[in-house]
């Protein structure tokens, strides 16, 4: 379903992605672990057209992406981000924001489909004539998980969708992705910083620093600590809390 | 580690008049802190740091502190004039807040604001307040000491920003830290890193820490005994070894919906509140 090959971005001078290679299945669900600065939410910025000066080539089913996104690029793959007070305008309703990008890709039939996206993702008719400061933080995150779903994409393209929330609604919007991956057949790329949620969610997953990707592995060798490259290691000791022995064994990698 | 006691909480209340009318952010918290670290677990809302506010007298003016104890050794926290408080806060207890790039000062030198916290307790003339400051970072384990006691926060890191605030904070030599989720917007292995320097100083100088965090196994790993808040109350308390054998449904449904690297993509056990819980 995406096919990244040798992809590179710079930010002026700054060489923020290195020869990066991705491959996701249909309906796979591949995760991106890095610490900040890795360049993780880079590669799905730049897959989604939000970053300008890149090279190498990425095929979304099939298909090799230029310089701009088309509409019908959109319709494909739908981004969620992290921020939940951030990515809602704080004066649209609910309805007007899921009712926007129906507009803006001519779909017609706009009031079956807020309601059937709401419904999608666990919130009842109630909620959509609010704003977004009347919600919760995990009920923001599911408004913006609808706002992608109702264009009916095959792709969610998530950064850190559940980073800003409390670990028991992390729980609850990480059980709806996994539903909505299973019921709709959708491909995901999860970028995380939690090793543990990445390991949770995806069946690949890529390992980050510097723009580069250091380590691959699947959830099993994950669950199995079996990494190779030390930072890999490093970051896998450190989601296990805090061991005074293990931070003195730190190197910087910067 | 714990001998008589350096704080004592008894009942403590905190209540906040807002146009929707009264919120109880803190219901009835009691707690005796001696040279030890305990660690204020709980989520979003919980009173967490709504009680650690409240120590420092730090609640915000619609709120109000209620107590039936609220001392530090002999002193009466709940009633002490603004002037009393400059003698008690940074000096005998401080605060560490989360984010450096709100709590430091953009328009100050790193240098001239530990200098103005040390020089706020201590009589001492500019060369040794500027001596000590150096020193205090290089306690932080800043590698080039002089060069961020003249950068501004905007030229630090956050995990450098953070060892600069503890190096702030820790200057005047407090009995007592509070810290608010010190390391939460730091990248995991500088977290790490953070809390191994504020492991050692408070070790080596013998203060007691109120570790306040949303993260149960990270506050586990470091404290010696665990408070667990819900909506304003303590419901569990625990030694840090123990939580395995935590038995309040919420103490265990938060660690239950943790996701784990155990290569399970089943769905993880969601934390069904009950009513009863908030009752305290």
């Amino acid at each position: 379903m995406i096919e990244i090959s040798k992809l590179n971005a710079w930010f002026d001078d700054h060489h923020v992605l290195k020869d990066v290679d991705i491959s996701v299945p249909a309906n796979g669900s591949f995760g991106l672990v890095g610490e900040s600065g890795s360049g993780k939410s880079t590669v799905l910025r730049t897959i989604t057209g939000l970053v300008d000066d890149w090279e190498g080539n990425i095929l979304v089913n099939s298909k090799e992406l230029g310089a701009k996104r088309d509409k019908a690029f959109y319709r494909l793959a739908q981004m969620v981000f992290q921020d939940p007070f951030g990515s809602l305008h704080p004066r649209h309703t609910i309805d007007r924001i899921l009712t926007e990008p129906v507009n803006i890709h001519g779909l017609g039939n706009s009031d079956a489909r807020v309601v059937e996206a709401l419904n999608q993702v666990g919130l009842d008719n109630s909620f959509r004539f609010r704003y977004p400061h009347q919600l919760s933080g995990g009920q923001r995150q599911r408004v913006a998980i609808a706002r992608a779903l109702i264009l009916e994409p095959k792709i969610l393209l998530l950064d850190e969708p559940t980073s800003a929330l409390d670990v028991s609604i992390q729980a609850e919007v990480l059980n709806l992705l996994s539903r909505l991956r299973r019921e709709l057949g959708l491909t995901y790329i999860m970028v995380s910083h939690d090793l543990a949620v990445v390991a949770h969610m995806c069946d690949d997953i890529a390992i980050m620093n510097h723009g580069r990707i250091v380590e691959r592995a699947t959830a099993e060798q994950l669950a199995e600590g079996k990494l190779e490259h030390p930072y890999s290691q490093q970051l896998y000791k450190a989601a296990g809390g805090y061991d005074r022995a293990v931070v003195d064994s730190f190197v910087d990698w910067d | 580690m714990s001998n008589e006691p350096l704080l004592t909480v008894k009942n403590l209340e905190v209540t906040f008049n807002t146009p929707k009318g009264e919120v109880n952010a803190v219901r009835g918290v009691s707690f005796n802190l001696g040279r030890e670290r305990l660690g204020i677990v709980g989520e979003s809302g919980s009173g967490k740091s709504q009680t650690g506010r409240a120590i420092l007298g730090l609640t915000a003016a619609n709120g109000r502190i209620t107590a039936d104890q609220l001392t530090f050794h002999d002193v009466d926290l709940a009633n002490l004039t603004p002037k009393q408080w400059r003698k008690v806060r940074g000096a005998r207890i401080s605060m560490i807040m989360q984010d450096p790039k709100y709590s430091l000062n953009p328009v100050m030198t790193i240098g001239d604001q530990i200098i103005e916290a040390y020089r706020e307790h201590h009589k001492v003339n500019a060369k040794e307040a500027r001596h000590r400051a150096i020193d205090m970072l290089e306690a932080v384990k800043i590698r080039d000491p002089e060069r961020v006691f003249n950068s501004y926060p905007h030229e630090v890191s956050g995990g450098m920003g953070q060892r600069v605030m503890i190096a702030m904070m820790l200057i005047p030599d407090p009995e007592l830290i509070i810290a608010d989720e010190p390391t939460s917007a730091l990248d995991v292995t500088v977290q790490l890193q953070v809390m191994a320097i504020l492991d050692d100083l408070v070790r080596d100088r013998g203060m007691a820490l109120i570790f306040i965090s949303h993260d149960l196994q990270l506050v586990s790993s470091f404290c010696d005994r665990v408070l667990v808040m819900y909506q304003g109350h303590v419901v569990e308390e625990l030694a840090a070894s123990a939580l395995h054998e935590a038995k309040h449904p919420y103490t265990k449904g938060l660690l239950n919906c943790l996701p784990k690297m155990d290569g399970d993509h089943g769905d993880l056990p969601i934390l069904e509140r009950e009513a009863s819980w908030a009752e305290g």
